[in-house]
């Protein structure tokens, strides 16, 4: 018997019909006049439609199949829980402030609110050094990973851990960095893809790895959930300072870390002068349509020449984006206080406690899982098996969306990525389906 | 006059070292360098961004003259208060974010549908454009740049001359623009098309080249100009004979007092030539709430037949993860009947400003263009070189305005003044630029 409440329908399924098919259709021949600008041929390098979208577009054929099924979203990580009353009232506290003469704010700063600044570098990075005019507010990871592609232009090599975030390699192809995609290897050729599986405690073997100019690294790892060590994460600011390399590192799930692995690059000594880092409060203070993030440079990062990075950072954030939401960052404000900042934390306990019932589900039927105590990704391996032939299995039998590992990369081939981001009772039933489905099959 | 002093949000001038210079012999650090190479596109920037340089000149006075009481007609920062009626709806729905019926987490790329009906409804009713076309943004300052990450390095640009600085400056960090050539002022790749009271302010198209893309924009920031229907048909039919795609801005569309066109899909056949980006932020006073929209039509292709909107949307789901939700909220309130009557009062409020502001430079025996159907004033000083009126305006009098060079080459000895103030600000301005100048 389904509760309702089980329906965790996004308002992404209000999406039009049109843009759905449109995404299944790779050409559509113009039948009328065509204009004379040749479409990018970095457009056409991308392969299918971004990775998320496509699950939506799943999801809603399914629907449309199963009109009645009590579909459980499991697959893009979005956050379902309400925002602790104290942030939601201090954004709506600023709005209402907008209608009034004192309370009136115009444009920003491009580089995002002074005491945000502040609250992020004090609060988030207390042990590590960082300073203030060191972050610069975003309105999101996403965003800010192109912005940075938008920064360092189109005639660069770049590494991304295999499987990892689709956002690395989309805009890497759309930049013009990525060359030509391979269909044997399912790899773009002029990407270093650096394989993180089970066998190699899910980080490179670095020895094998060619040198790039940007590494990509995301830790807590999306898709995998596995967190580095220091001891890894020592090794890879070594490797990117005897290559001079840049690493781009995404401490976006860093809230979710439950032991002492590190939550930020800068830590490590010696990774100022090597390394980028770009953090999100999606997924630490459920503001995923909130639209908050950040990304700091630090002062010491210099191009080869040695021109410092920062300023030419600050260039594209004044001239390709103008700050982030002025209520947001209010928002982001109440999240670090301390008030604030205790109940962000309960939240990510309970999407951790959720990760917890995931795993301990696929152990009970024997699937072997990783991830899910750093991360609020479970990380399921089906051996020999197709990963969208085990998603679509899965949506089928149990109405339950996942995403497919190999849309992370071909690293990502035989594995299933399970999002904790849930209701709790969704999360049951959830557990509850899929044991019904994989213990039947023994 | 306490209500006038400037006291910006955002003194951020870092104490050492000069982020304003992007020159690539200044500013070189010591220690460990990486073996990555300095875009060089970033290199082909002439200078800071116009508005942090016009900031950052503010900034210095202040500390020159502390007790100067600044008044800012530079930088086009909205300074009335919202309507509450739409900040009650931010305020609602963010309310409604602590509550289990009303949590919402990632929204559409392309925006609220509800939004972007009410935009169709509100903006496009005759001109028949679909709810689909419209795509909702954080800005129009971001989708520019969005834009040109769709089109790539491999396109040629014409710019109205002088015109909003990132349009330029995109297709320079894109890698469009070609070498800046000091003799001239312009970018080697870029067409700079004219625009003069000579001119009706609108390029002679019979001796302007052939470009992949032309940015218009009208009403024009900063001259002020809105293009008649004329005009835009001209250029719809050039666009058309030369196979270009127009991006045309019409973020100021709601300051228009005449019957000039609101859109560019009011020109038959625009629909296949033109993408439209628009913002809230001057409409609604949304600059730091950041809200826009840009309109890809269905029929808009590239010369191989592809849609053009879908490669938008899929730059749109990939570098980009929607515009808050509050503000969208914001948005559609804008849009309701009651919204968007207390706007237009907010938007009458600013153009009378701009009457004011140019009745004041006329009586001083100064030409003035703009201002009737535009938050600016485009004021003529001939002969002079434009950063020094503005220096001499801000020394002598302590008001900010922007240098016309700043706007390209066409744009010097204009100074653009903007309408955006309180009316007292505005009034005292209007004093002392009298007081000043006679």
């Amino acid at each position: 018997m389904y509760l309702s409440t089980y329906s965790t329908m996004s308002c992404k399924f209000t999406l039009q019909p049109q843009m759905v098919q449109a995404s299944l259709i790779v050409q559509k021949e113009g039948v009328g006049y065509c204009t004379k600008v040749p479409r990018n041929v970095n457009m056409a390098k991308l392969r299918n439609g971004y990775l998320f979208p496509e699950i939506s577009v799943r999801e809603f054929q399914h629907l449309e199949k199963y009109p009645n099924a009590k579909l459980i979203s499991l697959g893009i990580g979005d956050t379902t829980e309400p925002l602790p009353d104290n942030i939601a009232l201090s954004m709506a506290n600023y709005a209402h402030g907008l209608s009034t003469a004192e309370g009136y704010s115009g444009y920003g700063a491009e580089q995002g609110n002074k005491a945000l600044r502040k609250a992020i570098a004090e609060t988030l990075y207390k042990h590590v050094p960082v300073k203030d005019t060191e972050v610069f507010v975003s309105d999101g990871a996403q965003c800010d990973i192109t912005r940075v592609m938008l920064l360092l232009g189109s005639n660069l090599t770049i590494a991304v851990q295999d499987p990892s975030f689709p956002a690395y390699i989309d805009s890497s192809v759309i930049i013009g960095q990525a060359g030509d995609f391979g269909d044997e290897v399912g790899k773009y050729y002029n990407i270093e893809y650096m394989k993180c599986g089970p066998e190699n405690n899910f980080f490179p073997d670095l020895t094998s790895t060619s040198k790039t100019d940007i590494i990509f690294f995301c830790s807590p790892n999306n898709p995998t959930g596995h967190a580095a060590t220091r001891n890894q994460l020592e090794h890879l600011v070594e490797f990117a300072r005897d290559n001079g390399s840049i690493i781009i590192f995404d401490s976006a799930y860093a809230g979710y870390i439950t032991d002492d692995s590190p939550r930020s690059i800068f830590e490590i000594p010696g990774a100022r002068e090597v390394a980028i880092e770009i953090s999100s409060f999606s997924k630490f203070s459920g503001f995923t349509g909130v639209r908050l993030g950040w990304t700091v440079v630090p002062e010491e990062l210099l191009f080869s020449n040695g021109f410092p990075v920062i300023n030419d950072f600050n260039r594209i954030m004044c001239t390709c984006f103008n700050g982030a939401s002025n209520i947001a960052q209010v928002g982001g404000l109440a999240s670090l206080s301390p008030e604030g900042f205790q109940a962000v934390r309960s939240l990510i306990d309970y999407y951790k406690e959720n990760a917890k019932i995931l795993i301990n589900t696929f152990n009970s039927f024997g699937v072997k899982v990783y991830g899910g105590t750093n991360a609020p990704y479970v990380w399921a391996h089906f051996p020999g098996r197709k990963s969208w032939d085990v998603f679509a299995e899965i949506l089928d039998k149990t109405h339950i969306t996942t995403v497919p590992g190999s849309g992370f990369g071909p690293g990502g081939e035989e594995y299933l990525r399970i999002s904790a981001f849930g209701h709790r009772e969704s999360i049951l039933e959830a557990s509850k389906r899929l044991k019904n489905l994989f213990s039947k099959a023994e | 006059m306490s209500s006038c002093i400037c006291i910006p949000h955002a003194i951020l001038l870092p104490s050492k070292t000069n982020w304003n210079s992007s020159k690539s012999n200044n500013g070189r650090r010591q220690g460990h360098c990486t073996d990555v190479p300095r875009n060089v596109n970033m290199e082909n920037l002439q200078s800071g961004y116009l508005f942090p340089e016009i900031f950052r000149r503010e900034s210095e006075h202040i500390v020159k003259y502390p007790d100067a009481s600044l008044i800012r007609l530079g930088i086009g920062d909205t300074t009335e208060p919202i309507p509450d009626i739409i900040t009650s709806a931010m305020a609602e729905h963010a309310f409604a974010l602590s509550t289990v019926k009303g949590y919402k987490g990632y929204g559409e790329e392309q925006g609220n549908m509800a939004l972007r009906k009410a935009i169709t409804e509100n903006f496009y009713k005759d001109v028949g454009l679909k709810s689909n076309e419209i795509f909702i943004s954080d800005g129009a300052q971001c989708e520019i740049s969005r834009l040109q990450m769709l089109l790539g390095s491999n396109m040629t640009v014409a710019v109205q001359d002088p015109s909003f600085p990132a349009y330029i400056d995109s297709s320079v960090i894109v890698g469009q623009a070609g070498k800046f050539q000091p003799e001239t002022d312009k970018y080697k790749n870029i067409v700079y098309m004219n625009c003069t009271p000579e001119n009706g302010f609108f390029p002679d198209l019979s001796t302007t080249s052939r470009t992949n893309i032309i940015f218009f924009c009208s009403p024009n920031n900063p001259t002020g100009h809105a293009a008649s229907w004329q005009q835009l048909k001209q250029l719809v039919e050039f666009a058309k004979a030369n196979g270009s795609i127009i991006i045309y801005d019409s973020a100021y569309a709601a300051y228009i007092s005449d019957a000039s066109p609101r859109s560019i899909y009011e020109i038959p056949g625009a629909r296949e030539v033109a993408i439209e980006i628009s913002s809230f932020s001057k409409f609604a006073g949304f600059t730091g709430v950041r809200l826009g929209w840009t309109v890809v039509p269905e029929e808009l292709v590239y010369s191989n037949g592809y849609p053009v909107i879908k490669d938008f949307d899929r730059i749109v789901c990939t570098c980009f993860n929607g515009a808050s939700n509050i503000a969208q909220a914001g948005g559609l309130a804008c849009l309701s009947p009651d919204g968007y009557q207390a706007l237009n009062s907010v938007v009458g409020y600013y153009k009378e400003n701009a009457k004011i502001i140019v009745d004041t430079f006329e009586s001083l025996g100064l030409k003035v263009y703009g201002g009737k159907n535009a938050p600016y004033a485009w004021v003529h000083f001939p002969g002079k070189i434009s950063w020094n009126t503005f220096a001499e305006i801000l020394e002598k009098t302590h008001i900010v305005t922007i240098p016309g060079s700043g706007f390209g080459p066409g744009g010097e000895e204009y100074i653009r003044v903007s309408a955006f103030g309180h009316r007292e600000c505005i009034l005292e301005a209007s004093r002392r630029l009298k007081n000043f100048y006679t």
